[in-house]
């Protein structure tokens, strides 16, 4: 029994120790981007590395605006996600909906066709969405960002999952009292697929406030800059004070750290949702 | 007797009303539906699926300084076999995956299995292993060239605290695209493990019970019942992170100077994609790019589908 018991206890501490050594690899980098921003100058640059700055230098935060339209990246990115998100999870669950719950001529080639896009790498489509955008003439505006990212084959799919795993019956009632089906979707059906909902806007969210590639190509004045091509800017500009990039960086990923820390359940389940199907 | 054909005559009719109720009813079903679907097909079609046709027709042209182009047949395609910064970034890109995605999912697992035992504090260790899953891509190159810098990095400090004088790590020709490997495994961990963590709950805890009454050991059981019971899973995160590991990008383009010597040993397959298209103005290449990578990702992908036959087990 004391044998057993042992085991049991050494066996909990060696999986403890493996799950710090591994947390502190996570969150090092993390406490070292916030210590180096309150740092000065020449204190980031010191040898020995100085780990705890003598006074928090929170200047590097103002310096931050200064340097840069930052104010002006934060709203931009905040307005692309937003609308983004919103945008999306409404037209992916509208077409989801239709594909999962009404029989109509053409649906299994229409389904395919969106299928087709999951299958294919983004860079495929950026050369002609770039071309339309400039023939639009919506390059350095935020509709560029914004628009192609309203449709999603990889939402529709992801919530046509969650609409088929509804029960027939509640549709048929509805439908009995004389709903349509934008009312049968709307009133029943979307309640009921909320954690679907929820994972693809989480995702979506992720997804607009870091991307760069896209947002770099179309929007390249300042007006229109979303945080993470500022930071790639900044980085161009200020190569070596790292004090201000690691406040700049720090800056960027505050806004999600937040709202991990306010949903991390849903942001959780929501991958391991989207994962686990 | 004038009553029965009465009666007929009323189920007809009756039966023409259903089928005609039916009939407005389905238009209904049709109209609601394309209705709904329309606004996504649309957008899809305009911004997703027209792109791809174009973007093979883009690569049989090559482009003028005035964004005008002409036909000029295979020959991107020519092209490519003498590229031998295109060979390169293949090759870059190669071993970029044979080392992150092994490790990545090796390393997810194990965090997994970790987590789905009895211990404390679990979710502290989830939310902590996930933080780098939510971070901007173009903050983690950030920090990573800090923590990396050659002379002011913490990471070459502790190093010299063993003794050992750390090396450029991303200026260094040899090592810097391992320290961009290292850099994609340890934001990727997360991700994978809250997939495989909702695998492990999936497995049914009388098979661990069953084990346990035959006295299998630890690792008995993880190769016995985990590994076969996850294999459905393991096999969907490998797919995805060899999609994912085949397109990187963002690492590259920040922590790798635009002029470092390091650039050619690192620069991926869309790397190279991005500078022709948008800085060399060389489209007609890029799209070349775009539809070998669209191949090479499908061939490999379909040899994954059918090498599962051997290894992924389904109830």
């Amino acid at each position: 029994m004391e044998r057993a018991r042992q085991l049991v206890t050494s066996k909990t501490f060696l999986i403890h120790f493996i799950l710090i050594l591994g947390s502190v690899a996570m969150v090092v980098p993390f406490l070292w981007m916030i210590l180096t921003s309150l740092k000065t100058y020449a204190e980031s640059i010191h040898v020995p590395p100085v780990i705890f700055p003598d006074k928090f230098q929170w200047g590097n935060y103002k310096e931050i605006f200064e340097l840069l339209p930052f104010f002006k990246f934060m709203l931009n990115t905040l307005i692309i996600t937003i609308v983004r998100t919103v945008g999306q999870v409404f037209l992916c669950s509208l077409a989801a909906y239709a594909f999962a719950r009404i029989e109509f001529p053409g649906r299994n080639f229409l389904f395919l066709l969106a299928l087709a896009v999951l299958m294919v790498p983004g860079q495929v489509f950026l050369l002609p969405q770039y071309m339309i955008m400039v023939k639009l003439g919506w390059l350095n505006t935020l509709q560029a960002v914004i628009v192609p990212g309203l449709f999603s084959a990889f939402g529709t799919f992801l919530l046509r999952q969650f609409f088929m795993g509804l029960p027939k019956e509640l549709e048929e009632a509805a439908r009995l009292d004389g709903c349509n089906h934008f009312q049968i979707y709307w009133k029943i059906m979307l309640p009921l697929a909320k954690p679907g909902l929820v994972a693809l806007g989480i995702f979506t969210t992720l997804w607009s406030w870091n991307e760069l590639m896209w947002p770099m190509i179309v929007n390249s004045s300042p007006e229109s800059m979303t945080l993470s091509v500022g930071l790639s800017s900044l980085q161009g500009q200020y190569l070596t004070n790292y004090p201000i990039l690691m406040a700049g960086s720090f800056l960027a990923i505050l806004p999600m750290l937040v709202l991990f820390i306010i949903l991390q359940k849903q942001f959780i389940e929501g991958i391991a949702v989207t994962g686990g199907k | 007797m004038k009553g029965i054909p009465q009666q007929a005559e009323v189920k007809a009719n009756t039966k023409v009303k259903v089928s005609n109720l039916a009939n407005t009813r389905k238009r209904s079903d049709y109209f609601w539906a394309y209705l709904m679907i329309a606004p996504t097909m649309l957008g899809l079609m305009i911004f997703y699926l027209w792109p791809i046709l174009q973007t093979f027709y883009y690569s049989f042209t090559e482009w003028g300084a005035f964004g005008q182009y002409e036909w000029t047949g295979l020959d991107n395609y020519k092209r490519m076999f003498e590229d031998s910064n295109l060979i390169k970034s293949f090759k870059n890109t190669g071993i970029y995956i044979i080392f992150t995605v092994p490790i990545g999912i090796f390393l997810s697992i194990l965090v997994a299995v970790l987590l789905n035992q009895k211990i404390k504090g679990k979710s502290v260790y989830r939310t902590l292993y996930f933080l780098p899953v939510i971070t901007m891509p173009a903050a983690i190159a950030m920090v990573w060239k800090w923590l990396y810098n050659s002379d002011y990095g913490l990471l070459n400090y502790l190093l010299s605290l063993i003794g050992i004088k750390g090396p450029q790590w991303v200026s260094d020709p040899k090592i810097a695209l391992y320290s961009l490997i290292a850099v994609a495994i340890w934001s990727g961990i997360g991700y994978n493990m809250v997939i495989f963590l909702s695998g492990l709950q999936g497995i049914p805890r009388t098979y661990y019970e069953a084990a346990e009454m035959d006295g299998a050991g630890p690792i008995r059981v993880f190769f016995k019942i985990t590994l076969p019971l996850l294999s459905p899973v393991i096999f969907f995160v490998s797919i995805m992170s060899l999609i994912g590991a085949f397109q990187v990008f963002d690492l590259i383009f920040m922590m790798i100077g635009k002029s470092s010597t390091a650039l050619e040993n690192t620069q991926s397959i869309v790397y190279l994609f991005y500078q022709h298209a948008f800085v060399l103005n060389d489209k007609g290449y890029a799209a070349a790019i775009a539809v070998l990578l669209l191949i090479v990702i499908l061939i490999i992908t379909a040899i994954q589908f059918v090498l599962q036959k051997k290894w992924v087990h389904y109830d």
